[in-house]
């Protein structure tokens, strides 16, 4: 038994097999597939900058802001499918934000607790179904019931007004930019609540409750604590549902009608990014055509990473702020 | 008079105001629901019938205007998830372990987590594309293999994700039991911490299967399609969402209810998974 407890002069007990380079490997293991994740994102953008190098060196910048995509002439540029993403988005986050907000409010504040778990669940289930469904869905059957009778009836109360007019201007053909974007709003909500809910979760009691003392309804506690409380970890949220939305693809392929047209109306078929790719890559013809198309692609992937990162550094701070208060 | 009291006009109207907008917030829910329930009833109406007749699962998916199933794509999909899965677990599970256990504070695990979250909700054509380039592109041809390739990058950040929340949930005081008898890191590492976090790390296991399951814009430049039998992992193999995909966009009516009932299959297997993941994760916590 004393030998157990001597020390042998490296310091470890005597008695004990010493498996230092057992232990060696499994941490370099784990360090060598960590640094296969910390490097993936880089190889992700070196990939494709090196697939588009025939574009970059072709048109430069110009690129981002030519509206011309002709394959058979062998001229291209970016902006149709950047507008078409950006505006479908828009439109996604202006019906899912203010719905995320009124779903994450509902299930913290008023939903009985027995009802919270099932609601909350059934809200989740929606980012499980596949986008491709969402596609399908959209096309098959809101398409022709959003054609026949909400579209004309928007088309006819909207395209008089003033300036925005102009963007609900055309004839109702279901397909188009607006109906991308209500399909994307539906795809984002889940994880724009999620997020919500885990920062109202974040509120202390008491500052609630000391608001609710002082006499406040349950809608100001919400929009004069809660929401300036949880500020940063609400637009984090956005962000991450606006990461999501850019970059969505099969939903939108097919419903925005994917026309390379620069059309200011919301009606109008349009094409994004994602959308772009899923329709066009696999029948592109020539190097150019490839090299554009794999351009589009790094165009994405740069914007949604700000997007995301400026997402996630919100919730970095968010989570900061609460770790220095308890 | 109270200011509270229900005669005070001020206090009223703000009541009438809090009224109004809660029963918005009920609104949204109804909202969210609405469309949950639309498109699940759409796909039970519009699948249900393609889902329970039998062809659907041993005939070959069939050339346009004749009858057929969507055997090979069932197969091929089941093929591609498994191999992803395989492949991308043990990455996704030992970086996730080098930044819960080693890297702790340290700025290349930090910056990994970072990255890691950024890839999480990064586009999965990206993906594709990037598979694309680096595999399909050399190799001249697409293939299963490649197909696999890509889900397997859309499995790792769902999983180091999970594995390294759920290895932070150990208390250190079993680390420190462990190291207390004598127990080596690694040892400590493989049979006690991965043994308390287990549940955790198969639920996310299973949350990135569910993920893969339905993806469909990463397969379509990497594994294409075929429209037979094939098991063979460096041929293009068919898959369901890009039959799918192929056939709802097609102009023949048989096409389009075998989509409709491959997109029932592909629905209800991915909401299954979710619902036992959550439960299982539920029952452990």
């Amino acid at each position: 038994m004393t030998n157990a407890t001597t020390m042998n002069p490296s310091g470890r007990p005597r008695g004990i097999a010493p498996a230092p380079w057992k232990d060696t490997a499994f941490e370099w293991l784990t360090r060598a597939f960590a640094l296969v994740v910390f490097s993936l994102l880089a190889a992700i953008v070196i990939s494709l900058v090196l697939g588009s190098q025939l574009t970059l060196e072709k048109y430069g910048f110009a690129f981002i802001w030519s509206a011309d995509w002709d394959p058979v002439q062998g001229n291209f540029g970016a902006l149709v499918p950047i507008y078409g993403t950006v505006a479908t988005s828009l439109i996604a986050m202006l019906i899912g934000v203010p719905v995320s907000f009124g779903i994450a409010l509902f299930l913290t504040e008023l939903s009985p607790a027995w009802l919270k778990r099932p609601l909350g669940t059934a809200i989740e289930l929606l980012a499980g179904i596949p986008s491709i469904i969402y596609g399908m869905w959209g096309l098959f059957v809101f398409v022709p019931i959003f054609q026949s009778y909400l579209q004309p009836w928007i088309i006819d109360g909207l395209s008089g007004v003033p300036l925005a007019g102009a963007l609900f201007e055309g004839p109702p053909i279901g397909i188009g930019m607006f109906t991308a974007g209500l399909i994307l709003s539906i795809m984002v909500i889940p994880f724009i609540t999620a997020v919500m809910r885990d920062v109202f979760e974040l509120v202390p009691p008491m500052l609630k409750e000391s608001a609710y003392g002082l006499g406040a309804t349950t809608w100001e506690v919400v929009w004069q604590v809660v929401l300036p409380y949880t500020r940063v970890g609400v637009i984090g949220g956005i962000m991450l549902g606006l990461g999501r939305a850019l970059g969505e693809t099969m939903a939108v392929t097919f419903v925005i009608g994917n026309a390379h047209r620069l059309a200011v109306s919301l009606m109008a078929p349009g094409n994004s990014i994602a959308s772009a790719l899923a329709n066009e890559f696999t029948e592109a013809v020539g190097d150019l055509y490839f090299s554009a198309l794999i351009e589009l692609g790094l165009i994405l992937f740069l914007i949604t990473t700000v997007v995301l990162a400026l997402s996630k550094l919100l919730l970095m701070r968010m989570a900061r702020a609460e770790g220095t208060r308890t | 008079m109270s200011v509270a009291s229900p005669t005070n006009p001020l206090y009223r109207s703000r009541r009438r105001f809090n009224l109004v907008l809660l029963a918005a917030s009920a609104a949204t829910l109804a909202f969210g629901l609405f469309w949950l329930a639309w498109i699940l009833g759409t796909l039970l109406l519009e699948g249900g019938g393609a889902l329970v007749r039998a062809t659907l699962y041993y005939q070959m998916t069939p050339p346009p205007g004749a009858d057929g199933g969507l055997a090979n794509a069932i197969v091929g999909s089941l093929i591609m998830v498994t191999v992803g899965t395989l492949a991308g677990t043990p990455v996704g599970i030992l970086a996730g372990t080098y930044l819960a256990e080693y890297g702790r504070g340290s700025w290349f695990a930090n910056a990994t987590r970072f990255l890691n979250d950024v890839l999480l909700s990064a586009p999965s054509i990206v993906i594709g594309l990037f598979v694309y380039s680096v595999y399909v592109a050399k190799v001249k041809h697409f293939s299963g293999l490649a197909g696999s390739f890509a889900l397997a990058l859309l499995v790792i950040p769902v999983v180091v994700r999970t594995t390294d929340d759920m290895l932070k949930l150990v208390p250190g005081s079993l680390r420190e039991a462990a190291a207390a008898l004598g127990c080596p890191t690694w040892k400590m590492v493989v049979s006690v911490t991965y043994r308390a976090a287990r549940t955790g790390i198969l639920t996310g296991i299973l949350l990135a299967v569910a993920r893969i399951s339905g993806e469909t814009a990463p397969l379509l430049f990497t594994a294409l399609n075929n429209q037979f039998w094939s098991t063979a992992l460096d041929r293009p193999m068919a898959n369901l969402p890009v039959v799918i995909f192929q056939f709802a966009m097609s102009p023949y009516e048989d096409w389009q209810r075998l989509a409709w009932g491959g997109a029932a299959l592909i629905t209800l297997a991915v909401l299954a998974l979710n619902i036992v993941a959550r439960s299982l994760f539920r029952k452990s916590a």
